[in-house]
């Protein structure tokens, strides 16, 4: 049957992985093709990349890394960041990704993931949803990094996504992100119990048994990881080892 | 002379696909290419594509390709074909309910809506990620281990009528049939070029196969 998905995060600006705390305070990774590398051999089931350069000027450093990466690695690679029309996910898909994440220019323009569906096939486009707990079991969406408020309720917002030809949503909770006190299970729960679709769960692992309880008891289809795996305190391996201990399918 | 081409159609990123055939026969002259003489003349063909039913069988008839992709399929070079390159070759898609190329008899049927798994748990659809394949004796399989996973993306799948040519399945949750192969021809659903080592060294036996 199929596996549940281990997908090592990279957060890239300037030409390095960076990762910071509930989206400030920035720390040095490392090379982002040494890491892809590292992490394949590790048996990544996914690599995503997201492209967190500020500036404009700086935008064609990613271009350059992803094609590095899909000349030696051969998984699915997902790379985001910056994609506000049907030509940027072109232009990434040349690159050398396998899938797109759309995030604040859905919200912009929700058209957009339509369009790039239909032009691409909804295989190929991931919408990555920020959201925020405003009240017991509801939460809303936020963009533009987690800095803008969109009124959006997040799982209402994950089936219009769905509807319009997103093939995975990519689920960030902005309260869990860099706190390494597990996911929001609930909000996992509630957002993969509303869709058809796979859900990645996102934001907040500090330990590996927070990667098996995004399975078992959020519901996520796949989890996503980046501090964990970036300075060593655990292997893409391990955590697998772990995930599979407690019955979950996983691809060892 | 062309050893490998991979055919272009306009659907779906080939470049992935390109990488891994450079990468397991960095010495063929390998092409992506649209045009129907250099598919032909090509000691191998590759037929990969992604994204809707309607469209990859619309960019093909629009770019003439339907004529060599049948010859090629049905003749004597090594002809493999990916992912939505599995589907087109069938004769009828639920998707968009779309006329294929009927070059192997059977239809393209949508996973069902509500899936479970023996736990009760939701199945998603696309069937998206690594799962497992049992597969039959064929020279493409060589060196692959029984159940051995490889990476999926997609929410059809084939059902040839005639069982004979099947080569491979997964279960979601019911067994699916992810590879087929006829003379020439071998084609499946997952992504080899996204497979990890296990894809590789299917596509490293493909270039290497010598049908009879």
């Amino acid at each position: 049957m199929l596996a549940k998905r281990i997908i090592p995060c990279m957060d890239v600006t300037a030409g390095r992985v960076v990762k910071g705390v509930s989206f400030v305070e920035l720390r040095d990774a490392g090379d982002p093709v040494e890491i892809a590398k590292r992490y394949d051999e590790q048996g990544a089931d996914e690599l995503t990349f997201l492209d967190i350069t500020a500036s404009s000027d700086d935008r064609s450093i990613i271009f350059h890394i992803i094609e590095k990466v899909a000349e030696q690695v051969f998984i699915p690679l997902t790379v985001g960041g910056g994609v506000r029309e049907v030509q940027d996910v072109r232009n990434l898909l040349n690159a050398g990704a396998d899938k797109v994440s759309i995030n604040t220019s859905a919200v912009v323009n929700p058209q957009l993931v339509a369009d790039a569906a239909g032009r691409y096939g909804s295989q190929c486009i991931v919408v990555a949803i920020d959201a925020k707990q405003i009240a017991p079991g509801k939460w809303e969406v936020f963009t533009h990094g987690g800095r803008k408020a969109t009124g959006l309720d997040a799982v209402e917002w994950a089936i219009k996504m769905q509807t319009l030809g997103a093939g995975e949503i990519l689920l960030t909770s902005m309260d869990q992100d860099g706190q390494k006190k597990g996911f929001d299970l609930a909000l996992t729960r509630a957002v993969t119990d509303a869709l058809e679709i796979p859900v990645i769960a996102s934001g907040g692992v500090g330990n590996l048994q927070h990667l098996a309880d995004g399975v078992t008891q959020g519901g996520a289809d796949a989890v996503l990881a980046a501090s964990i795996f970036h300075f060593g305190e655990y292997t893409v391996q391990q955590a697998k080892q772990h995930m599979a201990q407690q019955g979950i399918e996983v691809r060892l | 002379m062309v050893d490998i081409a991979i055919v272009d159609y306009g659907m779906g990123n080939l470049r992935s696909v390109y990488q891994a055939v450079r990468k397991v026969a960095p010495d063929a002259n390998v092409v992506v290419s649209g045009e129907a003489e250099v598919i032909a003349s090509a000691k191998r063909v590759v037929f990969p594509g992604q994204g809707a039913a309607p469209d990859c069988m619309r960019e093909i008839r629009e770019r003439g390709l339907d004529k060599v992709i049948a010859t090629t399929a049905a003749g004597g070079k090594p002809f493999l074909g990916i992912c939505m390159g599995l589907q087109v070759l069938f004769e009828h898609s639920e998707e968009g309910d779309t006329p294929c190329l009927g070059i192997i008899p059977g239809q393209v049927t949508r996973f069902a809506h509500g899936l479970k798994d023996a736990q009760g748990r939701k199945l998603k659809v696309p069937h998206m990620g690594w799962n497992g394949v049992n597969h039959a004796d064929h020279p493409l399989w060589e060196g692959i281990e029984q159940d051995e996973r490889f990476y999926y993306v997609h929410s059809y799948y084939v059902q040839p009528l005639d069982k004979d040519i099947v080569q491979g399945t997964s279960d979601y949750p019911q067994p699916f049939v992810c590879a087929v192969s006829r003379g020439n021809l071998f084609a499946v659903q997952f992504h080899p070029e996204k497979s990890a080592s296990a894809g590789l060294k299917l596509l490293k036996n493909f270039v290497n196969w010598n049908p009879v």
